[in-house]
Formats: structure tokens, C-alpha cells, sequence
């Protein structure tokens, strides 16, 4: 700075300024036309889209709001809405109960802490393809070990991924499988807790529980809501397990948002109604993410 | 904790609950902990069983007899190895591109100053908060209009456009919090900038570095959606695509999707058991990673 200063005797830029902007343009021009030619113009393309009927073969033709208001009367699509609806309020709020516990058990002095830590992480190491297709026959009615292990407990074995009832409750169930992400940020998260707090608690007389109620939870509200919101965001855009175990089936029961919209414009080839309906999806998760972003004014604790 | 064992008789009712919740969280977790693995190591053990002990009563856990020819067959049945090299070609080109382009817009952000620069780097955080799904369809029209369709390039080429912002971020964070004195002197001593970038700066970030590198390959090799968008045949496919192909193809042969599925599986698992803390450390700092 102090070097521009005394070489800069005009009022323009000097040469050695203009030398820094253009290696700064440079530098980020990956980034430039990264942005300007895969989301820019794409978005931009993509509203285009969702105001014309295109299926690649014939010519585009311009339908106005037609495809919002088939969106709006759709089952299908409003099908799709319901069950990742489903699937989010009841996986999300579970996956950070269970991941919350987790983070705290594995914050006691026990044995063994990193074995624990890298085997709850190591689920989402596996790629989800793999994990999709061992999972399928995890559920498989006759020679699945769930149902085995069900029986060991005298619980009769059940249809799951067949079973309309209770295919959403089978992903919600596989998706508990998955939290190793949201267990690690909440046990960095209590590893930055002072001592100090628990130990000015334990002097006053505060017992395991009420330690847990005023001293971790409050501190913990910060990571809990950022794991929620990511939590949602990624349950919404659930799509691979859906497209390798249940293909939407059965009866629609496992037809998530994105399958629907995969499906409208891979293969019906309606890419005008599929970006639509895109464009309700991110409707929705913007909407989420805003709203969640509001309310957490009113309830996540941020320390001064 | 000290203290209070000293002053306390070895045997008071508090120490004796506070032993035995600590045996029973360490009994839990194992259990826990057994239930996480069960579903990898039966896909593992399942792959070595002949396909009549699969569908048997009671379940087996280990195989009776490892039938390493599965292995042999899952090669033949469908081309597997063709597979996996068309992974690792996909996936390195896409992590080599990852690297290169957010460490120069990294670069460019943290350390150069120039007109636009905090516009930019606002476009860049929103990024992260957009819908892939939002892009899809446009690109995918796009890319056709290229003719990029069955290629590899709609898998390789955004990515040398530094296109995951929060790759971007983490080591704009890390440049930040190294002196700018490094810079201006080298500056004067007439260094060109690609030169203190990857003479001084690249050597002090080696572990955001690392953690960004191993983030980018789980990503691009566990990247389903894309591949399937764009790759029509078979020559080309990577090996999510064979895996989901032969569980189609080969639905009722389980042995063989399994042995697919760990073929794919033992690579990724290998790296995390060996660069297991730049997982953490990459979770941790950023609170992403995986998916």
C-alpha cells in the first residue's frame, strides 16, 4: 500500500495499480467465466425455459404461465412436494437427536473414542450408489437384515420398500445411517466449550442434567440450527437413493422432489415443466433457509 | 476431579453411578457402533457367499467358504475395470482442475486488490446456497447444444472453474491469515505473482490444501446424477454408473452386486482410514464435506 502511495504522483491509477487489478482479474478469471457460463447464464436460461414447452425435438413454443399453473394442479408434483415434506420433518429432527447424543457420549471419557468417531463416520464415506444398493436388500423382505434381526426380537417381518406405509419411514430410517457429518461439527462444537462454564456449575452445586440444560444446549444452539438448516436443504434434494432402491415406487410413495423433476426432463423430455418445477424447489429452499435465518434471532443463543 | 477423589471415601455412591453410566455408554456405543458397520461388512461378506448361502435361513455372517471367484465374475459380467479407469481418469482431471482454479481465485481474493472484487466474492457465497438441482436442465441443454453429451467434458470442465464456492472460501480463509509483508517484499524483488503463489504461499497451505483435495475426490467419485445425465454408453461410464447398472442387470445375482458395490467402496475406505484427519479437520473447519 505504502509503495502504490509514493509511485502514484497522478490522480489515475498507476501503472503499477493497473498491473494489481489485472493480475486480481486474472487470477479470479476462472471464476468469472465459471460463473458467467455455468450458473448466470444457465439461471437465466433455466426462467427462459420454464415459460415455453420444449421437449429438444420440435421447436420451443412459448406457453406464458402454463407450466406454473400445471404445477400448481399436478399430483405428481404436488405428490413429490409432500413426500420430501414427510421425509424432512420426521428425518431431520431425529438425525440431530441422534447425532447430538452421539457427539456427547463420545465427549466422556470412554475407551475407544476414535474408533467410535471414525466407524459413525464412515457411512458417508461409502458412496451413496453403494450404500443405496446394500441398503435395498438391507430391506429386502425375505433375505434382509433388517427383518432378521426384527425376528430376533419376535417383530414379523414387513414389506418395507414395497410396503406403501412404510417406504418413507425406510429412508428416514436409512438416513439415520448418515449423521457422521452433522456428529463431527457438534463434537468440534463442545471441544470449544470453556471448562470454565462447567466448573463454575459444578461449584454452585449444578448437577449433570441442569449443566446439560443451561450450560451445553445453550452454548450448542448455533451448531444445532446450522446442522438443521443443511440437514433440510440436503433432505429436499434427495435423489440417489431414491432413483436405485424404489425408482419412485411403490405407488409414488418414494417420489422425492428431484426424482419427480429428473424424471420430467430426462425422461419425458418436458424441460420447460421441469424447469418450472425447479424453480419451485429452489422457491422453497431459499424460503427455508431465510425463514430459518429469521427465527433463529428469537431462539439460537450467539455468545456476544 | 482430582480433589473430590481424595476427599471423598474410593466407594461413594456417586463415584459407583458415575463408573457405571460410563460402562454403560462404552457398552452402547459399541452396540451403536456394531449396527453402523453391519450394513458395509454384510455387503463385504455377502459378496464372498455363494448366491444359495445369500438366500438362506438363518443369516450367515461369515461366509462358509469365500467364494473369491464372485470377484472374478463381477470382471466378467459387466467391464468393471473399464469402469474404474474411466473413474479415475473423470475424477482426477476434476479434482486436478478443483485444485488449480480455486487456488487461483482464492489467490485473487484474499490477496490481490482490484475493482469488483467484494461484488464478486458475494456472488461467490451465493453459490453456495443455490439448488443444483436449479442448473440441471439448463446445463444439460447446454452441453447438448456443445455437443458435449456422452463426453466427459460436462464432468471435468466447470470444475476448472473453480466452481465450488466453499473450496474457494476455505483457502481464501487460510491465505488471509498469512502477512502480506511475504508478498510485497517478494513484489519488489520483481517475483511474479505465480510465482509467490507457488513458491511461498502453496507450502504454508499444504493441509487446507490436502482437505480440499479429499472433499473434492469423495465428490467427483461418488458423483451419481451427472454421470447419468450425460454418459450414454457404456464405454464411458464411471463406476457409480456400473454399480446402479448392475443392480439393474443383475438384481437377483446379490453376490455380484455386492462384490461391485465393495470394489467401489474398498478405495474410498482405504483413504479415510489413511487421511482420515483431513476428513475431520475439513468437517470441523468448514461444518460441510461429503455430502
Amino acid at each position: 500500500m505504502s509503495v502504490n502511495a509514493t509511485l502514484s504522483k497522478t490522480r489515475l491509477p498507476s501503472r503499477l495499480k493497473l498491473r494489481e487489478w489485472a493480475a486480481g482479474y486474472l487470477f479470479a478469471a476462472p471464476f468469472i467465466v465459471g460463473f458467467l457460463a455455468f450458473t448466470a447464464f444457465p439461471m437465466l436460461y433455466s426462467i427462459w425455459l420454464s415459460f415455453n414447452k420444449w421437449d429438444l425435438l420440435s421447436p420451443p413454443r412459448f406457453v406464458g404461465l402454463q407450466n406454473f399453473v400445471k404445477m400448481i394442479a399436478d399430483p405428481r408434483a404436488n405428490l413429490s412436494l409432500y413426500n420430501s415434506a414427510y421425509y424432512t420433518v420426521f428425518a431431520v429432527p431425529i438425525q440431530l437427536l441422534i447425532s447430538f447424543s452421539l457427539a456427547l457420549a463420545l465427549t466422556q471419557k470412554l475407551r475407544f473414542r476414535d474408533v467410535y468417531r471414525a466407524g459413525f463416520y464412515l457411512p458417508i464415506i461409502v458412496p451413496l450408489v453403494a450404500s443405496a444398493v446394500v441398503w435395498q436388500r438391507v430391506f429386502h423382505y425375505e433375505y434382509g437384515i433388517l427383518n432378521e434381526v426384527l425376528g430376533w426380537v419376535g417383530i414379523p417381518p414387513q414389506k418395507w420398500l414395497f410396503d406403501v406405509n412404510l417406504a418413507k419411514p425406510a429412508f428416514i430410517f436409512m438416513s439415520f445411517w448418515m449423521i457422521g457429518r452433522q456428529m463431527v461439527i457438534f463434537i468440534a462444537g463442545l471441544g470449544n466449550i470453556p471448562q470454565s462454564l462447567y466448573e463454575a456449575a459444578s461449584i454452585d452445586g449444578a448437577g449433570a442434567f441442569r449443566r446439560m440444560w443451561h450450560i451445553t444446549i445453550p452454548m450448542m444452539t448455533p451448531l444445532i440450527f446450522y446442522n438443521m438448516v443443511i440437514a433440510i436443504i440436503n433432505s429436499f434434494q434427495t435423489f440417489i437413493p431414491a432413483k436405485i432402491m424404489t425408482d419412485g415406487g411403490p405407488e409414488n410413495a418414494t417420489l422425492f422432489v428431484v426424482l419427480n423433476i429428473w424424471q420430467q426432463g430426462f425422461q419425458f423430455f418436458n424441460m420447460g415443466y421441469a424447469s418450472a418445477l425447479a424453480w419451485e424447489l429452489f422457491v422453497i429452499i431459499v424460503g427455508f433457509t431465510i425463514a430459518q435465518f429469521y427465527l433463529s434471532n428469537k431462539w439460537v443463543y450467539y455468545e456476544a | 476431579m482430582a480433589t473430590s477423589a481424595l476427599s471423598r471415601p474410593v466407594f461413594s455412591r456417586r463415584r459407583v453411578l458415575e463408573q457405571l453410566w460410563l460402562i454403560f455408554l462404552q457398552l452402547l456405543m459399541t452396540a451403536l457402533l456394531v449396527s453402523f458397520l453391519v450394513p458395509t461388512l454384510w455387503m463385504v461378506s455377502a459378496s464372498l457367499k455363494a448366491s444359495t448361502e445369500i438366500f438362506q435361513h438363518p443369516i450367515t455372517w461369515i461366509p462358509r467358504e469365500p467364494q473369491w471367484s464372485n470377484y472374478v465374475r463381477v470382471f466378467q459380467v459387466i467391464p468393471l475395470a473399464k469402469f474404474a479407469e474411466n473413474t479415475v481418469i473423470v475424477v482426477a482431471l476434476a479434482v486436478a482442475g478443483t485444485l488449480v482454479s480455486s487456488v487461483m481465485v482464492a489467490y485473487a481474493f484474499a490477496r490481490i486488490r482490484w475493482p469488483g472484487r467484494d461484488f464478486f466474492f458475494s456472488l461467490l457465497i451465493a453459490t453456495m446456497m443455490l439448488p443444483e438441482v436449479v442448473t440441471l436442465i439448463p446445463r444439460f441443454i447446454i452441453f447438448k447444444y456443445l455437443g458435449w453429451i456422452d463426453t466427459w467434458l460436462p464432468l471435468i470442465v466447470p470444475y476448472w472453474c473453480a466452481n465450488t464456492a466453499l473450496y474457494v472460501f476455505l483457502i481464501q480463509q487460510f491465505f488471509r491469515g498469512i502477512p502480506m509483508e511475504l508478498e510485497e517484499a517478494a513484489l519488489i524483488d520483481g517475483a511474479g505473482r505465480v510465482r509467490i503463489l507457488t513458491e511461498i504461499l502453496l507450502p504454508l497451505c499444504k493441509p487446507v490444501i490436502a482437505t480440499v483435495a479429499v472433499f473434492a475426490l469423495l465428490q467427483h467419485y461418488n458423483s451419481f446424477l451427472e454421470p447419468l445425465i450425460y454418459l450414454n454408453s457404456m464405454d464411458k461410464w464411471t463406476l457409480a454408473l456400473g454399480i446402479r447398472s448392475i443392480n439393474d442387470s443383475n438384481a437377483a445375482n446379490w453376490e455380484l452386486v455386492f462384490a461391485a458395490g465393495t470394489v467401489m467402496v474398498a478405495p474410498i475406505v482405504a483413504l479415510f482410514l489413511v487421511a482420515q484427519r483431513y476428513f475431520v479437520q475439513g468437517i470441523a473447519m468448514t461444518g460441510f464435506g461429503g455430502r
